[in-house]
């Protein structure tokens, strides 16, 4: 057990076994109850989990694998309540799921945390999710209106609009970018930032993120390790040459906002007719290039928009509507949605990136991939329910513990995924963020929507490292290393998490009718939805004393510390 | 140090050092600390080699700094102006830099495939592509890892990346990731404001949850966390914070390196150094020019890294610390030796240069040569992973190192790339 950073005295022997024992007991208690609910619903009717439970284990059976056991009650409610509406569950929603004794209770949280109860908390997550999707987490690009993307995204989710129309409505979308403006379409910040340089971005990041294609390198060259072609970049961003951006300034010089209009063109040669674009070959060669989509499919050349001749005879295209049609008709595009959400429920998808679905990079689970596609087409495109298909999967219902007969199973170490265990993942920010206001009851004194959103934006900020480069790329510092542990000792949010002002978290816990022990309880339930052991009892009614009976201040000193481990941070 | 230091409520570091050092397992590097400073200060003074990149986000434009081609089409409008190198010549825009460059070498015949920024980036810091199954680990990440051991009272991070995120520390784990800091050197919340006994029974709590959780073996990350802990209780109570503060410099030496973002980082990257951090990686974006290359370089870009540049060079060599001190300078690619419509140059990775420095390197060298237009290397190429093996072998790091990835490959340090032997005596 030689652990660098632990001295001797946390490594006695009996210390361990104590701990060992303790779960062991839990285990014990839990395990054939949480079996035998298992047992009488494997899949709760739902076809769709059933196929999922078969795939994924048959996966299994080739490998060799011996799945871990089903998380507890209370990991798998802190899990499904993080990644469906982006928070850890309060206490109460936690000791109603630990009560509930239906043998479809997973079936019913899932449920709920879809349902109408939670539509705002969901939609907010969604947005979350999206908004770092589509524009990434900087807040310096004056031709992104992040309000606007998050507000149009909330709405999106909260009405659960189906995922072709979401698609559809991001690429085709014209209107200005910014709420309370006239005209306002939230939807063009996906491209209002995308179209410099003739749309290379919108090219690229459309392809990306709705197709799962990587075609960014085929700008320049043919790719030398897949299939993708200069031509085909070309092809795919002649359907954005009819979109422009008008900027509104402020002043001279901030942009207020900008207007996405769809407009004639003429094309680089002059001949709307036949509106074309060049692009240079390596050699220095110049090619023409007219829309055609990735799998071949021709789109009438003009560079009109449709509009009726004098005689009625209709003439004329909208590129991008039609981009938006041919997009939702491929079946790349269910495949890479599922691959995305998947992987939101499990850390990894079945690609990796899970962005690129190209020939190149087999899939762990092809036959799933594909057929999770079709049941989504099937289902009209329904987000929630393949929320809901993968959050009852045997998969997602087992522990993030390792056991010997799925060690091998570690795709942090560059292994395919093969889901026989939850794999551990940090936080993102915003679920963090949103966690601690929810674990200290702020969120109810919160401000709600758009003015909450952009304090926990600016929060974020501390953490986004931009690279200056034409594609907005961008990293963050909020993955483990040291500035994320310094926010989390000394930062302001966490300073106000731990504060004991009157009428504060600490300050109700402190001066409510519960016992110390009860009190401490309270503390892990909220965190970590576990009971303490009874080493931390026994550290917690130390600090008790060493605080000399001053409650409020031995809490906070165990607050400050469960909200800063590896348990509260990591999703298990 | 400095007797007089202090911290946290006026309490001294020894002070705070006595609560702490019995308490919690969190405290082992603050415990090691209190024995490290009873060594002598000659110890400290140890030499120790460090290596500084000066990394140059974007892709700048190296026929327009370095590999001048006065008079091709290509060429642009900047003139080469001669250097206190024999036989050098670099950009007129460069006019301090070209008074040191009897400290530098220049390669002009990098020649690499990867001309997408983020696989650039990727490929020219790690010396290998991007492969999805194993995150490679950077420059910062391999030399502190490898030099570390030659300053054991080191207490901040190994690896400081001023500006830009670096790459990762991939298999080598997150502990060896870059400590992402501004250029001001303003680390966020290092203060706790409390008292350090009750630091230390926070800290003893927060150790047994960790423990609890690595021992139920559910994978890396938990212990990972731990790790990062125990650094960042270490980086908390150290006085060697102040290398950091680069505001504190005299107002004429902060004059020299220039009052720009890059400036304070180079010259921070300094005094880091002087403190015996192995690694630091100083960035300067804005070179990803598909417009109006020529105003920007000379106007802007080309002003504001000869200053700070030439003003760090100079600084090595005077305080007697180049001779330890490896310096890069170099992009994630070149740009087009064509100029495009927008009076601006593309991606470009087939032929281009980088400048290195100090350490083992021989100065004053230029080695290879492109074509009259820029466009081919005609004498033999080299790639990211040969320059890689050239820094490595300038800082005396054995290129026979072999790390074991996660999933137990064997990788050899900087991708078995071969070293540029024209950069050696």
């Amino acid at each position: 057990m030689a652990r660098h950073v632990h001295s001797g005295r946390f490594l006695s022997k009996s210390a361990f076994l104590g701990v060992h024992l303790l779960i062991a007991v839990c285990l014990a208690a839990v395990g054939p109850l949480a079996a035998g609910a298992r047992e009488k619903d494997e899949h709760f009717g739902l076809p769709e989990v059933k196929f999922i439970n078969d795939q994924v284990a048959a996966g299994w059976s080739d490998a060799k694998l011996k799945p871990s056991e089903p998380a507890s009650d209370q990991e798998w409610c802190r899990r499904v309540h993080l990644d469906i509406i982006g928070r850890v569950p309060t206490v109460r929603e936690l000791d109603d799921y630990v009560a509930d004794s239906s043998p479809v209770k997973r079936a019913n949280l899932v449920g709920r945390l879809l349902g109408d109860d939670y539509v705002d908390e969901y939609a907010r997550n969604w947005a979350d999710v999206w908004t770092t999707v589509l524009v990434g987490r900087s807040l310096d690009n004056d031709n992104v209106n992040r309000s606007g993307m998050r507000q149009w995204l909330r709405r999106s989710f909260s009405k659960n609009v189906p995922y072709d129309r979401f698609v559809s409505d991001l690429v085709t979308a014209t209107g200005v970018n910014k709420s309370g403006e006239k005209g306002f379409n939230g939807a063009t910040n996906f491209l209002s930032g995308k179209l410099e340089d003739n749309g290379i971005q919108a090219t690229a990041k459309t392809a990306q993120v709705f197709l799962g294609l990587q075609v960014q390198c085929t700008q320049c060259h043919n790719h030398p390790f897949n299939k993708g072609k200069q031509n085909q970049f070309w092809e795919f961003n002649a359907f954005f040459r009819q979109v422009r951006a008008l900027r509104k300034f402020e002043g001279t010089r901030d942009v207020q906002a900008i207007e996405l209009v769809d407009e004639d063109w003429a094309g680089e040669g002059g001949n709307a007719a036949q509106a074309e674009l060049y692009y240079e070959l390596r050699n220095g060669q110049m090619k023409v290039a007219y829309p055609v989509f990735i799998d071949g499919t021709t789109v009438d050349s003009t560079g009109y928009l449709p509009a009726k001749m004098d005689d009625g005879t209709e003439y004329g295209v909208n590129r991008r509507q039609a981009l938006a049609q041919l997009i939702v008709d491929s079946p790349l595009m269910p495949k890479a949605a599922v691959n995305r959400i998947w992987s939101h429920f499990f850390g990894y998808g079945f690609t990796r990136p899970i962005d690129d679905l190209g020939e190149h990079n087999a899939p762990s689970h092809p036959e799933l991939l594909d057929g999770l596609g079709e049941r989504f087409r099937g289902q009209s495109f329904d987000t929630k329910e393949l929320i809901r298909w993968i959050t009852l999967s045997h998969a997602y219902s087992l522990s993030s513990r390792i056991g010997k007969g799925n060690a091998t199973d570690d795709p942090a170490v560059g292994e395919k995924p093969k889901f026989s265990h939850f794999y551990l993942r940090q936080m993102r920010p915003e679920e963090l963020y949103q966690s601690l206001l929810t674990a200290t009851e702020a969120d109810q004194a919160e401000e709600k929507g758009e003015k909450a959103a952009r304090k926990k934006d600016e929060w974020l900020s501390q953490f986004i490292i931009a690279f200056g480069t034409d594609e907005g790329d961008e990293a963050t510092t909020f993955n483990g290393s040291i500035p994320q542990v310094l926010m989390m000792f000394n930062g302001d949010l966490v300073k106000t998490a731990t504060g004991t002002g009157k009428g504060g978290f600490l300050d109700r816990v402190a001066t409510s009718d519960m016992t110390n022990a009860q009190r401490i309880d309270s503390l892990y339930a909220a965190a970590l939805a576990r009971k303490p052991t009874r080493k931390e009892i026994k550290l917690a009614n130390q600090m008790m004393v060493a605080r000399k009976g001053d409650a409020i201040s031995a809490l906070q000193d165990i607050w400050w510390a469960v909200l800063n481990s590896n348990e509260f941070i990591i999703n298990h | 140090m400095s007797a007089s230091s202090r911290f946290i409520d006026g309490m001294s570091r020894r002070h705070f050092m006595s609560h702490v050092a019995g308490a919690a397992a969190l405290a082992a590097p603050a415990t090691a600390f209190t024995n490290s400073i009873l060594a002598n200060a000659a110890d400290l003074k140890k030499r120790h080699k460090s290596a500084i990149l000066l990394w140059m986000g974007g892709g700048p434009s190296t026929m327009d700094i370095w590999d001048l081609k006065p008079g091709a089409a290509t060429g642009g409008p900047f003139k080469p102006i001669s250097t206190s190198a024999d036989g050098i010549q670099i950009c007129e825009h460069m006019p301090l830099m070209a008074q040191q460059m009897h400290h530098m070498s220049l390669v002009r015949s990098m020649s690499t495939r990867e001309a997408d920024h983020m696989r650039g980036r990727y490929y020219m810091h790690t010396g290998y592509v991007p492969n999805p199954n194993v995150e490679h680990p950077s420059y910062g990440a391999v030399i502190a890892h490898e030099l570390a051991d030659q300053v054991p009272d080191l207490e901040i991070p190994p690896f400081v990346s001023v500006g830009s995120g670096s790459v990762g520390p991939g298999f080598l784990g997150m502990s060896w990731a870059p400590f992402v800091v501004d250029s001001n050197g303003n680390v966020r919340n290092l203060d706790m404001g409390i008292d350090p006994t009750r630091l230390s029974q926070r800290l003893e709590m927060l150790s047994a949850i960790e423990e609890k959780f690595i021992g139920e073996k559910r994978g890396a990350s938990s212990d990972d966390h731990a790790k990062v802990l125990s650094k960042t209780v270490k980086l908390m109570t150290s006085d060697q914070m102040e290398s950091f503060k680069v505001m504190k410099e005299p107002k004429d030496v902060q004059d020299r390196y220039g009052n720009t973002g890059f400036g304070r980082g180079c010259l921070m990257a300094r005094r880091l150094v002087e403190q015996g951090v192995p690694f630091v990686e100083v960035d300067l974006g804005g070179w990803d020019n598909h417009a109006d290359i020529f105003k920007t370089l000379s106007d802007n870009k080309l002003p504001e890294l000869d200053k700070a540049m030439a003003a760090l060079v100079s600084d090595l060599s005077e305080r007697g610390l180049l001779d330890d001190t490896a310096i890069i300078w170099m992009g994630e690619f070149s740009r087009t030796p064509n100029i495009n419509g927008n009076a601006g140059r593309d991606h470009w990775a087939r032929s281009w240069s980088v400048a290195v420095g100090g350490a083992g390197f021989k100065r004053g060298v230029v080695v290879g040569e492109t074509s009259s237009d820029g466009k081919e290397v005609v004498t033999e190429p080299y790639s990211a992973q040969d320059l890689m093996a050239s820094v490595l072998k300038s800082l005396d790091i054995s290129l026979e190192t072999t790390f074991t990835a996660k999933n137990g490959r064997p990788m050899k340090i900087a991708n078995a790339g071969k070293v540029i032997k024209e950069l050696f005596a």
